[in-house]
């Protein structure tokens, strides 16, 4: 019985990662350009969270944190991810290692090393129980405004004309080119959304986990795992990894492996890396290949 | 050997122009650099202990200005070098750089038991005298102990013993039923050690005992085995900024076991912020106690950085005041004379209600500890004054080596 509430409970976990693995695997398959800045932007939205939450409050911080955080995105992409796309990927990644480095001690500068409290708002605390299953009424709603962000992804990238252009450009850049479209807003619109989610997913996890500085290079590694895992380009593919992930730590724990919990998604990731190199669902990009 | 060769006249003239140009150019830093006594401050700054480290530099800071404000030590200035000691290898070769290149006279600092370990090596190696902060592990006093290497914080004995004390009090060990929650790495492990030796020798047995690795940052699963246990009292020895997201997670799930654990630190009760941070705790100094000397401690130390200090913050500014101190009254700065005095059992004002000394058996300094309990969020007024103190362990006539390893539990033979 706990053992089956350790596998609900590492499912709902999965949802947490997969904000931040979905905007790195949508960068990547676009650009072409892995994002290790991607955990930067979460912190920083947790840090903006805790700085305007005391005058909007934290429905406005839900809102106003993620925005801006996109907005930054779509400013770095601009003046610097648009140089990166066409040249060897390893300056891409020597470029966001900095920028993660310098986002990090930024934020050591103004805030200061030692971490900051921020709590669940009073209407969001309390539990709630299902049968002799607890779970958090914050983790509840946590898990809603996640799922709701990414059945909208979905619905934008598969049922949309934007949808249609993103993935074309993911397969073909040149042929779309070829066709008359510039896929550069494309590309600007894809940073802005994939980084805005991480800058959500600051603002929904600050209540629950540690706000200091080098927040960001902590979830960053599992969300590569995911992307891994699911497979680049993949959007079911990520979300069904990010699952997995979840419920096999969820497994660890349960089973009483707890000391190996985190050692199992990576051993995880090296048999998928071995049997399946693209990820479970990844398709065949062309370019990359 | 080498032919003798006359210097030429124009040759001598010439060094000894350039000679005087420099001196002329440059008096005032050749004379201070020749004056002033350099210390080394080595503590990680990065990292997940960067946040403690944090304080253990602006402490430092803090002593080293107050130490030249009121004089100096022998007349002479003291100027600090601070360096973030990252990981065990680069705090050696730091250490290695600071005495050998920039002649450092002591070493201060560490948080990381296996840093603390490297830079102890080097110390020994050197014949520098390394005062450690931070570390807590009892192999740094047992069997990894070094002549050259002295110990201001307070050891995982220490930490066991001070609170095990109150929760035998509390009646939450003998045949009680604990869940403990322990950091899957060396510090972890020392603690736990010493843990299970406590508990066993009073009665109390397991629910649970979980290894958690050092990135776990979710704990919900770990509220569901908790609540499936039903334990008496939850013991936490978790890693840096996991105690925080425990705490948080613990009352986001609604969960009221009594909290406590071996290891801790003020930074991250304050930063699970009122409401969330509960339990009862172990802590070498807190900005509450009530002494003259903490007082103008804590008051120095808001004004020159807008926040209280933490407990990591007493020991880095002690230290550096307790080897300033004995530089003084020895009248030199040579290591092997320091640690002789230290050796002599000497005592030291550090804050408290008594005065402390090194233990001379395995060179960790004696001193009185404090156990600290969460405050109910209603009777909480500010965002720093979020618990109450117990009076100092061990009370008052007792002694103070009731709280630390014995030389059975922890033996130390220095290599000579």
């Amino acid at each position: 019985m706990l053992f089956a509430m350790q596998l609900l409970n590492g499912l709902l976990d999965g949802v947490y990662y997969l904000l931040i693995a979905l905007g790195l695997s949508l960068i990547f398959s676009l650009g072409g350009i892995i994002n290790l800045a991607h955990g930067a932007f979460y912190a920083i939205g947790a840090y903006l969270t805790l700085t305007i939450a005391p005058y909007v409050g934290f429905g406005g911080a839900l809102v106003i944190s993620p925005a801006a955080v996109a907005l930054l995105g779509i400013t770095v992409e601009r003046l610097l991810f648009t140089r990166f796309y066409r040249i060897d990927p390893l300056y891409s990644l020597l470029l966001t290692f900095g920028l993660a480095m310098v986002a990090e001690q930024g934020l050591r500068m103004i805030y200061g090393a030692a971490p900051l409290s921020f709590s669940i708002p009073d209407y969001l605390r309390g539990q709630v129980f299902l049968g002799d299953f607890i779970y958090s009424r914050y983790r509840v709603f946590l898990i809603a405004v996640a799922t709701l962000c990414v059945a909208g992804l979905w619905f934008l990238l598969e049922r949309t004309s934007f949808g249609r252009v993103v993935r074309a450009g993911v397969q073909d850049p040149d042929m779309v080119g070829a066709l008359g479209i510039s896929l550069r807003p494309y590309m600007a619109a894809v940073a802005g959304i994939g980084i805005g989610l991480a800058g959500l997913a600051g603002v929904l996890l600050a209540p629950i986990y540690t706000i200091h500085p080098a927040m960001g290079a902590e979830i960053l590694t599992p969300a590569f795992v995911v992307v891994v895992i699911g497979g680049l380009g993949s959007f079911w593919g990520v979300v069904l990894a990010a699952l997995l992930v979840g419920m096999v730590k969820g497994a660890m724990v349960g089973l009483g492996f707890s000391a190996f919990s985190t050692a199992a998604i990576y051993f995880m990731m090296l048999v998928i890396l071995l049997l399946r190199p693209r990820g479970l669902f990844g398709e065949r990009i062309t370019r990359f290949e | 050997m080498a032919a003798y060769r006359p210097i030429s006249r124009r040759r001598l003239l010439q060094s000894g122009a350039g000679a005087a140009a420099l001196t002329l150019a440059s008096p005032a830093i050749l004379r201070a650099q020749s004056d002033k006594i350099r210390f080394g401050h080595l503590t990680p700054r990065t990292g997940f202990l960067g946040p403690l480290g944090e304080y253990a530099a602006m402490a430092s800071r803090l002593a080293v200005d107050e130490i030249n404000a009121a004089g100096g030590v022998m007349g002479r200035e003291i100027e600090l070098l601070q360096e973030d000691s990252v990981n065990p290898q680069t705090a050696s070769t730091k250490a290695e750089r600071m005495i050998e290149r920039d002649g450092v006279a002591c070493i201060v600092g560490e948080i990381s038991s296996s840093s603390g370990l490297t830079i102890g090596q080097v110390a020994q190696r050197t014949g520098t005298l390394f005062v450690n902060t931070g570390c807590n592990s009892d192999a740094l006093r047992g069997s990894d102990c070094k002549k050259f290497m002295f110990h201001i914080e307070a050891q995982n004995s220490m930490y066991v013993k001070s609170i095990g004390q109150f929760y035998t009090r509390e009646g939450l060990v003998e045949g009680k039923r604990w869940f403990s929650m322990t950091a899957d790495y060396a510090f972890g492990h020392d603690l736990l050690k010493v843990a299970k030796r406590f508990m066993t020798a009073n009665g109390g047995t397991f629910a649970g005992d979980e290894l958690v690795p050092t990135d776990a940052t979710d704990f919900s699963a770990y509220m569901l085995q908790i609540r499936a246990a039903e334990p008496d009292l939850v013991i936490l020895n978790l890693a840096g900024q996991q105690t925080t997201n425990f705490f948080k997670q613990y009352a986001e799930f609604g969960l009221d076991y009594p909290l406590g654990g071996f290891g801790f630190d003020m930074a991250l009760a304050w930063a699970a912020g009122k409401g969330n941070f509960v339990g009862s705790w172990p802590s070498v100094w807190h900005h509450r106690v009530e002494t003259d000397g903490s007082r103008a401690f804590v008051k120095a130390f808001t004004d020159a950085y807008g926040k209280p200090p933490e407990n990591q913050a007493w020991g880095d500014y002690n230290a550096v005041k307790i080897i300033a101190q004995s530089m003084e009254e020895l009248g030199t700065t040579d290591s092997a004379a320091i640690v002789e005095h230290f050796e002599s059992e000497a005592s030291f004002d550090v804050l408290k209600t008594r005065e402390g000394y090194f233990r001379k058996r395995d060179h960790q300094f004696m001193n009185e500890m404090y156990g600290i309990t969460a405050l109910p969020p209603d009777q909480i007024e500010n965002q720093w004054d979020i618990f109450t103190s117990s009076d100092p362990v061990p009370g008052t006539g007792e002694s103070l080596e009731l709280i630390a390893a014995t030389e059975e539990e922890n033996t130390c033979t220095f290599p000579s």
